[in-house]
């Protein structure tokens, strides 16, 4: 039964191939998307870091500034 | 008037979304697949290979779905003078070139066993692969321009001109004799496709739109914090 579903009447290689760079596809550019976005997030973290206590405080008026440090554990 | 828009509001919901979209998608790209490759029932002509429609339609609908929300974002950010419409053109652009790049070539892959081909030149698939184009031309201008008045003017111009095509992609089978089988789902008229398939097919279209939206959350939210950089360098 497993190797009905795998052969699908001969078409397996084409249904599988095309499911398959799908899925590929799919995590490639998951992946470089995620890694572009935890690059910029780290950049930012360590940029903020290396401000002095008054230009920090400035920067950290801004909302998303606070947002980008308080979500630096997410995604 | 378009203060919704401001990034710092937006920003709050951008940043957190991702991981519940993942979530769901997740829950709906699983029951899609269980759907097309198990439940679903295999065709009288094509047999199992009309299962590459799952895929292959879905990413082919997105693609266009994007490319028309690139075009109209582009001109909105001109005419409203809104920079944040083109960062979020181009946060969509990478998903919508993947979504046509998987239309190529499973199509190319369900062209085989259908048409006796890998490829060929019909007016649908030619039109499938000048959008793909468009995407690559779009993309790259993002890459290579660095005065960012003239990157919007180039990349509004390749949008303009590549929403011209998007109307071919979509009456070519009606219009030219092709290999391409013409448009079983109508939205105006009955379709033809039977409710056994239509129902893997909508699932499919839905996880593929889930998965888009992620990606273009996560591609949003790293184009906000380039900008973010270069204000603190500024500080």
């Amino acid at each position: 039964m497993i190797s009905e579903f795998i052969k699908m009447n001969g078409y397996g290689l084409y249904v599988w191939s095309a499911f398959s760079f799908t899925l590929l596809s799919f995590t490639t550019l998951y992946l470089i998307t995620k890694i572009q976005y935890v690059r910029e997030k780290n950049k930012f973290v360590s940029k903020f870091g290396a401000l002095d206590s008054k230009r920090a405080k400035v920067a950290r008026l801004q909302t998303i500034n606070r947002e980008i440090l308080s979500s630096s554990q997410s995604i | 008037m378009f203060k919704i828009f401001e990034p710092s509001k937006i920003f709050l919901i951008t940043s957190k979304a991702p991981k519940y979209v993942m979530v769901l998608f997740a829950v709906v790209f699983t029951i899609g697949l269980l759907e097309a490759l198990i439940f679903s029932p295999e065709d009288y002509k094509q047999s199992h290979s009309v299962r590459i429609m799952y895929v292959h339609v879905p990413a082919a609908w997105i693609s266009l779905g994007i490319f028309s929300s690139i075009t109209f974002l582009s001109l909105s950010g001109y005419i409203f003078k809104n920079k944040n419409f083109f960062l979020i053109a181009k946060s969509l652009a990478p998903s919508g070139f993947v979504f046509n790049i998987v239309a190529l070539v499973t199509g190319s892959i369900w062209g085989k066993p259908t048409w006796g081909t890998w490829w060929a030149w019909d007016a649908r698939i030619t039109s499938m692969l000048i959008l793909a184009l468009f995407y690559l031309m779009y993309l790259v201008a993002w890459r290579i321009y660095e005065n960012k008045e003239h990157v919007l003017k180039i990349t509004t111009i390749i949008t303009i001109l590549g929403i011209i095509n998007v109307p071919i992609i979509k009456y070519s089978v009606n219009w030219w004799n092709t290999l391409h089988q013409p448009a079983s789902i109508n939205v105006l008229s009955k379709s033809s496709i039977h409710s056994s398939m239509l129902f893997p097919l909508l699932i499919m279209t839905a996880a593929f739109a889930l998965f888009s939206l992620l990606i273009f959350l996560m591609k949003y939210n790293t184009e906000l914090i380039k900008i973010k950089n270069k204000g603190l360098d500024r500080l």
